[in-house]
């Protein structure tokens, strides 16, 4: 069965997949170029945004016929996946999927087949977008592999671990938690010990009894390096923004960070970086930015809204309004210099895995936001209060008014959400965005 | 002669001043937001020039209906506006409060009008005026009187309700225990005032304390903010045209 399985996976991948997915990249080059005419306000995107397109999709496209071919295991975005790459593991990401189903604007009616089956409209619009998926079938990828295993890491949210008990319950397979305790100023080595001990006991038995092999240090030190390598070009490429006028801007760092989360570990995902690293230093060379003018400079602070991610795009390119970086991208950039070759993997990964911005304290992200604004050159910062995302959205109030006061920063809460459209209003944040951009000095008849 | 023209399409009612050029209010009109807003505004603009005939006066226009007046040069949001407006219609910097019909914003305002920093309360509608107008209609009271009733009740009841909607019926549940209806507005008022409270301390507070928007000609909002927050409150001569005015004042400075 099996040898059938792979057949038909390595048929559908390379003679089907890849011509298809070259002929809508082909597609999306022709679309983009209408949407970026002389009127836009945006310069025309880096040419690797269409391959953007294909890349992530070759995923997915992989992903419908794996089964039987690899073990599938569902991961939280800041899992420690190098364990389970080196085994092997092909891995879907549930919140890359459902930021996906957003920027596709396809969540609203995955959200109400999963607030209809009884989640509360206050459980975060991943998991509500995820869980109609699942119970309905329906997603932009075409179909997501089921998984054999499921692994959470409580170092984004404390909601992952209800999103993939349930998951445990409804799929009947074995769930991995990894508990990383919060860091409140440095990481402490009884900290590192826990997170090893829990993924040399309760990771590594279950993952490789799935795997059916045993991990080997080779492939793991080879899928570490891979990550570093793929971690270490996405920040050099973030730190180029700190160029005026940015070559980029966050709305593209959004779309182009997909592979370093679902797909590092892998060597073509060093590639891919590798060559927009070259574009994005060609534009800084001939001083060619996002923008066609470059009146102001803002962070973002939180996840994107990304059913509103092309219009927000515009309408603060219309009025020179750049946003070279946020915390959220660069969040996956910062930890490649902890990522040690030469030390204990399994050490290595723990120490990174305790070190996401969000299992930090809410003054560690107030001083990372300060030395962002000093270093990127920035006029001010939009703080997106994310209905969704507690972990991230909390303190922000404090961290606004303290921005203001303390450092004389202007600083905006701007409410909305990541998936759920039901939480963002339209003339009121219109309103706020203006009236924000009124009170940095650009205004517009 | 120079003058200017500011027009706030607010979504209760359509406000317009005509200055001169040192700031000076020559013409003013207030009258109720009707649902053909476009036509409306065309109407309002006509008649002010009408007045002023054969002078080219340059408009701005703010508001939730702002980008509905095509005669306008210009549109800018009503909070640049309401600091622009107080600034030199009290001739100092400090913290506005602004309770209009649909929302209602602190601004913190700086040299010359500019804005410091703000927040709005536009999620919910009972920091605003429409929560205290939907209740004055359901107990049948003219909205300019419940303010003086509020403040001659000794009693004062709470609403737990935080809702618009909900406090409408908490409110007719409390009329059929028999609660007095001066204690009751009391209560209302005091809902509206914890809300405005809240929005205070959250932004970077100078004082002196400002009041503009319509509802800032209720008695009773002024007497308990300055009770609740212990600072005396300054008030503009016509608070409802400071966004209007503000406007003006906009369209005067862009157009020496």
């Amino acid at each position: 069965m099996n040898v059938l399985k792979k057949l038909k996976y390595a048929l559908m991948t390379n003679l089907i997949g890849k011509p298809y997915l070259r002929i809508e990249r082909k597609k999306s080059e022709k679309k983009i170029a209408k949407l970026f005419n002389p009127d836009s306000p945006l310069n025309p995107p880096l040419k690797i945004t269409a391959y953007t397109k294909e890349f992530v999709s070759s995923h997915y496209f992989k992903g419908r016929y794996i089964e039987g071919v690899k073990p599938v295991a569902w991961v939280t975005s800041g899992a420690p996946i190098e364990i389970l790459k080196a085994l092997g593991f092909f891995l879907i990401y549930p919140e890359n999927h459902a930021a996906l189903c957003g920027a596709r604007k396809v969540q609203m009616d995955l959200i109400k087949t999963a607030e209809k089956e009884g989640l509360s409209n206050n459980v975060c619009s991943y998991v509500r977008t995820d869980i109609g998926s699942l119970l309905s079938g329906r997603t932009p990828a075409g179909k997501l592999p089921k998984p054999d295993l499921l692994l959470a890491c409580s170092n984004i949210c404390q909601t992952v671990l209800h999103w993939y008990r349930m998951l445990e319950k409804h799929l009947n397979i074995p769930l991995v938690i990894i508990d990383t305790p919060f860091v409140y100023n440095e990481i402490e080595p009884h900290q590192v010990e826990y997170v090893k001990k829990q993924l040399l006991h309760s990771l590594l038995p279950v993952a490789e009894k799935i795997a059916k092999k045993s991990l080997k240090e080779k492939e793991l030190k080879k899928v570490i390096k891979f990550s570093k390598d793929a971690t270490e070009l996405w920040l050099e490429i973030l730190n180029l923004c700190k160029e005026k006028p940015s070559p980029l801007t966050v709305f593209d760092q959004f779309v182009f960070m997909a592979p370093i989360v679902e797909m590092r570990g892998d060597r073509e995902t060093v590639d891919y970086y590798n060559e927009m690293y070259k574009e994005v230093k060609s534009k800084v060379n001939t001083r060619k930015g996002a923008l066609k003018r470059e009146r102001r400079r803002l962070l973002w602070d939180n996840l994107p809204i990304w059913f509103k991610m092309r219009e927000l795009a515009v309408k603060m390119a219309e009025r020179g309004i750049s946003i070279p970086i946020s915390t959220y991208t660069y969040a996956w950039g910062e930890l490649a210099p902890l990522m040690d070759l030469k030390k204990d993997e399994f050490e290595v990964i723990a120490k990174v895995y305790l070190s996401p911005i969000l299992n930090r304290g809410t003054g560690h992200k107030l001083n990372t936001m300060v030395k962002m604004v000093k270093e990127f050159k920035l006029d001010g910062v939009i703080l997106h209060s994310d209905r969704s995302c507690k972990p991230y959205s909390m303190g922000q109030m404090d961290q606004r008014n303290r921005l203001i006061e303390e450092f004389k920063i202007p600083a905006m809460l701007l409410e909305a959400d990541q998936n759920d459209e039901n939480a963002y209003s339209e003339e009121q944040i219109a309103i706020r965005i203006e009236s924000f951009f009124e009170m940095l000095g650009v205004s517009y008849g | 002669m120079v003058k200017a023209m500011g027009i706030d399409v607010g979504s209760t009612t359509v406000k317009v001043v005509v200055i001169d050029k040192n700031k000076k209010i020559l013409f003013k009109h207030i009258e109720n937001t009707k649902p053909r807003i476009k036509e409306q505004v065309k109407e309002v603009i006509g008649k002010v020039k009408e007045r002023f005939k054969g002078e080219d006066i340059p408009i701005i226009s703010t508001g939730y209906g702002r980008k509905l007046v095509e005669e306008a040069k210009k549109s800018m949001t009503e909070i640049t506006c309401h600091a622009k407006g107080i600034y030199y219609a009290l001739n100092t910097t400090g913290t506005l409060i602004d309770i209009g019909g649909q929302d209602s914003k602190v601004i913190v305002v700086e040299k010359y009008g500019r804005v410091l920093d703000f927040t709005m309360n536009d999620k919910c509608s009972a920091g605003t005026g429409r929560f205290l107008e939907n209740t004055a209609a359901r107990m049948d009271i003219p909205v300019e009187k419940i303010g003086e009733i509020a403040l001659k009740s000794e009693k004062e009841v709470k609403i737990s309700s935080t809702c618009t909607v909900f406090a409408e019926s908490e409110i007719i549940s409390l009329l059929a225990y028999g609660e007095e209806i001066g204690s009751i507005l009391k209560g209302l008022h005091r809902g509206l005032i914890t809300r405005i409270v809240g929005m205070i301390n959250s932004v970077a507070f100078t004082p002196p304390l400002m009041l503009s928007g319509g509802v800032a000609k209720n008695r009773a909002i002024k007497e308990m903010l300055e009770e609740e927050t212990g600072y005396s409150i300054k008030m503009p001569e016509h608070p409802q045209l400071i966004g209007a005015y503000g406007a003006a004042i906009i369209s005067l400075e862009q157009n020496i």
